[in-house]
């Protein structure tokens, strides 16, 4: 029986003289991969903030997982289950893969300045279960051997790969990705679609914002089109591709590029 | 392992016989070291809020007032003096024992911690570090003028008659002796103030390595993407100013009790800035490096006293030791920030770096079995069975 | 109302002073991210070397104000130097460096500038001849000299100067792009070595001439005279938005009227708990105040874009 993981609906923003977001709403059931498109400026990454509390939004009501889900401030929000990650990715960048996959942890452990200081055992059981999960985690996606390796040195589609695995690692119900294939190869897209395949094959829900259509229409079951501010489509990658409008903005009859 | 076991019994051995041996050349030496490790104490904490949590706390002096003066109050003649109510509720008068202060000490410096990184939470970092400034010049300008119009704090004369630590029977203000040596006043704060830095020393190793220490290492490295992996950052920033004022607190009432005396001059902006300095110098965020900058910064000027005595006389009396110290520090804050940026003893590089040559040829196949990585140790991960 | 008037006039003397200088911390933050802690000592030269040369040439029977414009010119020059060669050797190696080492640099820099000058000055109080005739005015109950008035004037002259300079002139314009972003003004053609040097030798002269005028006014000079100043301009300077001119300017201003005030008032206010000894922190608790009301200052913060 599916579950609904997200529901958003009437979610609006404004910056000053600019409608960022008028009236967007998107439903998501479990273990879909619903795809965010839209040309640039849509309002595609301004929904991420809102989504992800980084941006108040002017109207808008959300559910999580069937749960009132409303953050008042960023950390709350990995804590009741979105995690994200960034366009322009942002890791820890002087520490380890494996520290960084680490501090994704944070959220879901508990042991605190006594455990530290104390060492007591259930600080040291923790502890080793961090270590050994972000292991896991780091060969899941693939980067397994790069465990003890500063993060800035790894290679741009490792890193990708290490913000995926730093954010599964806080146990989301929602796993956000922001741009995933931005700057990647051919080579490197294939492997990006085959992780995003597998975490959805292993029951997890994921929000993707991506501009390279083909990648999108391949691998997302859902789809929402916004095209400055607006919901212009909304459904399966067929029926969008279909559309109309969206085929007008984004190969533009009347509408001026960027 | 045999070395490493040597090694630290020889060093046991040395710190347990080194105020002995000092002491043979004169109190004064000890007196040095004693200074120079309630330092270590203070580049300790102070670590822990600049190194750890990235924090740049410019008012941390603030702290060992508080420590201090707290110290000086409830185990000195000043209260009593002043309030004739609590002259005669203490007739004996004021003598809180160590084990009441010291705890009472801390916490009242780590609440004093929260209370003054609240406002600074938003702050980008160089207005932090002016904010906190100003919290530690205010409290020096409360502590010089609660005078009046209730006299608390004795002004710019400062609290004397503050007393000596007595622990388990063993008053440390008096020479004790023991198997025939003697053990004065400076021998005993010594092994005091040892202690309570090798315990400072395990405290913060072990922040370092767990949870809250990767949080901290998070926030420095990106406090959005801290935020987004759900690490309270108010929190955390909250607890590393709370600890970091907690061991200034307890070194600042080791100090009132060691000195038996203690003024508003004592904690000026300049100590904050040398206590930055020490850490900086150091090498931040470095514990080995943290503890050298804190010798070196205290200790070397003292000892360099001594050869003061003949530069003042060549320069007809401009040249005295105070001025040579001053001198000394600042030459030292330059010279050695413009030689080595990143501190005496930075940080060893952590992690290894993917180069081109350690990489198999298809990144995206696992390697042959022929080709080993050997991992390099990781002082932040526990080593995973 | 008179003590009103009393103090409003000796809060616009010192908020010039203090002006002036945090003209100097918010120029060489904005350009190079920099608290130069050493900043207020270069006041404090200042008026060291205007003061060795007016009570050298003390017996020339020239004239007072001609004495004070030689001892200026002597403190401008001096102050000038000297920062310029600070940043050459303590600041431009570190630009850099991690964040924090032109910060322990600056501090450093600022405890040597203190003892060198103890050194070679002595750690005496030394009184600055009064140059100027001293017959005080009468404005509305309260009292006003020369010399006050003079430090009023120059102040006005000298920051109306200042925005001239940065707005309408080749170097103003060079030094807002370089403020704004290095690396592009660098393609444009622009010198950062050279701005940045420019932005501390007019950081310096300002100094200087806030240096004199504040031996001249209060009489008194001393190798730890630029200490306090020179923080309190600085947190003046973040209170009215760092980097921004105007701001450093209002914020100064601003930062002498309320301590002037404050220091008068205090006594009334607080039922004589606090008296004007709390002085010196008012300028930290007006910081403390703004900036957790508006973290970005009065005025707003122009700093470079480190992207």
């Amino acid at each position: 029986m599916s579950e609904t993981i997200l529901k958003v609906s009437g979610v609006s923003k404004r910056f000053g003289g600019l409608q960022a977001l008028s009236d967007v709403g998107i439903t998501i059931m479990k273990g879909q991969v619903y795809g965010l498109i839209g040309p640039n400026g849509a309002g595609k990454t301004t929904f991420f903030n809102v989504l992800t509390g980084l941006y108040t939004p002017d109207s808008g009501s959300f559910e999580l997982g069937g749960k009132p889900y409303q953050p008042t401030a960023v950390h709350e929000v990995a804590k009741a289950g979105i995690a994200r990650t960034f366009q322009n990715i942002r890791l820890f960048a002087e520490m380890t893969a494996l520290e960084n996959v680490m501090v994704g942890r944070h959220v879901r452990t508990g042991s605190g300045l006594i455990g530290a200081v104390l060492r007591t055992a259930g600080f040291k059981a923790e502890e080793a279960g961090i270590a050994k999960r972000a292991q896991e985690l780091l060969d899941y996606v693939g980067i397994g051997r790069f465990a003890q390796y500063k993060a800035r040195t790894l290679s741009y589609g490792d890193q990708r790969r290490l913000e995926i695995a730093r954010a599964l690692a806080t146990d989301p119900k929602l796993i956000a990705l922001d741009e995933p294939a931005a700057g990647m190869n051919a080579s490197e897209k294939i492997v990006l679609r085959q992780l995003i395949d597998t975490i959805r094959k292993d029951g997890r829900t994921i929000l993707l914002i991506e501009h390279d259509v083909k990648l999108v229409m391949g691998l997302c079951d859902r789809l929402t089109v916004l095209d400055y501010g607006k919901q212009i489509a909304e459904g399966t990658a067929a029926e969008v591709q279909k559309n109309e409008k969206v085929i007008e903005a984004y190969l533009g009859a009347d509408h001026k590029n960027h | 392992m045999k070395t490493n076991k040597l090694t630290f019994v020889i060093v046991a051995i040395g710190l347990a016989v080194l105020p002995l041996i000092a002491q043979y050349f004169g109190n004064a030496w000890v007196r040095i070291i004693d200074i120079a490790l309630l330092y270590v104490l203070l580049a300790l904490g102070l670590n822990i809020v600049v190194g750890f949590a990235g924090l740049l706390d410019l008012g941390y002096v603030a702290f060992y007032a508080v420590g201090a003066y707290m110290f000086g109050l409830l185990a000195s003649p000043q209260l009593t003096d002043t309030f004739p109510g609590i002259a005669a509720a203490f007739p004996n008068g004021l003598h809180t024992p160590w084990w009441v202060i010291i705890p009472l000490g801390a916490v009242l410096a780590g609440g004093a911690g929260v209370l003054l990184g609240a406002p600074t939470l938003k702050l980008r970092g160089d207005y932090l570090a002016i904010v906190t400034l100003g919290f530690g010049e205010i409290v020096r300008v409360f502590m010089n003028n609660l005078d009046a119009p209730v006299n608390i704090t004795n002004g710019p004369k400062g609290i004397t008659g503050i007393d000596d630590i007595s622990m388990f029977g063993i008053h440390f203000g008096r020479t004790q002796t023991l198997f025939g040596i003697d053990f004065p006043k400076v021998t005993n704060y010594y092994y005091l103030f040892l202690a309570l830095v090798l315990i400072g020393i395990l405290v913060c190793y072990r922040l370092e390595r767990s949870r809250i220490g990767r949080a901290w290492m998070a926030i420095r490295e990106d406090e959005i993407a801290a935020k987004a992996m759900g690490i309270n950052t108010r929190n955390l920033k909250l607890l590393a100013f709370g600890m970091g004022a907690t061991f200034g607190g307890v070194a600042g009432a080791m100090f009132a009790s060691f000195q038996g005396f203690i003024s508003p001059e004592s904690f000026s902006l300049q100590e904050s800035v040398m206590i930055v300095a020490m850490v900086v110098l150091g090498g931040i965020g470095h514990l080995p490096g943290v503890i050298v900058g804190a010798l070196l910064l205290s200790a070397l000027p003292e000892v360099l006293r001594y050869i003061a005595t003949p530069l003042q006389q060549m320069t007809g009396g401009r040249l005295d030791a105070s001025i040579l110290r001053q001198l000394l520090i600042a030459l030292a804050m330059i010279g050695i920030m413009l030689s080595r940026p990143r501190g005496l003893w930075p940080s060893p590089e952590h992690g290894k770096d993917v180069t081109p040559d350690s990489l198999p040829v298809n990144p995206h196949l696992n390697l042959t079995p022929g080709e080993q990585i050997p991992p390099p140790v990781s002082p932040i991960v526990p080593t995973v069975k | 109302m008179d003590t009103f008037i009393q103090q409003i006039i000796n809060g616009l003397v010192l908020g010039s002073v203090y002006a002036l200088v945090a003209l100097g911390y918010t120029m060489v933050y904005g350009i190079i991210n920099l608290i130069n802690f050493a900043h207020g000592e270069v006041l404090m030269v200042g008026a060291l070397t205007s003061w060795t040369v007016v009570t050298a040439l003390g017996k020339s029977g020239l004239p007072g104000w001609l004495l004070l414009l030689i001892g200026l010119a002597a403190a401008i020059i001096v102050c000038c130097t000297l920062n310029y060669s600070i940043e050459k050797i303590a600041y431009r190696p570190l630009r850099n460096a991690p964040r924090l080492a032109p910060l322990i640099t600056a501090m450093g820099m600022s405890l040597l500038l203190q003892t060198l000058a103890m050194i070679i000055w002595e750690p005496t109080y030394k009184s600055f001849p009064i140059l100027l005739p001293s017959e005080p005015y009468n404005v509305g109950g309260a009292v006003i000299n020369n010399v006050q008035i003079m430090i009023l004037i120059v102040t006005a002259i000298t920051l109306s100067g200042l925005m001239y300079l940065v707005n309408k002139t080749k170097l103003g314009r060079a030094m807002r792009a370089t403020a704004e972003n290095p690396r592009v003004a660098g393609l444009m053609g622009v010198r950062p070595d050279h701005v940045i040097s420019a932005t501390f030798i007019i950081g310096a002269a300002l100094a200087a001439l806030a240096g004199v005028m504040y031996a001249a006014n209060y009489g008194s000079v001393q190798h730890t005279m630029g200490f306090l100043p020179g923080l309190k301009a600085f947190t003046a300077a973040v209170f009215g938005g760092i980097g921004n001119l105007a701001g450093a300017m209002v914020g100064g201003v601003l930062l002498g009227l309320i301590e002037s005030l404050g220091a008068g008032y205090i006594g009334a206010i607080t039922g004589g708990v606090l008296g004007s000894n709390y002085q010196d922190i008012f300028a930290f608790i007006v910081l403390i105040l703004v900036l957790t009301l508006r973290p970005q200052g009065l005025l707003g913060e122009r700093v470079a874009d480190r992207a």
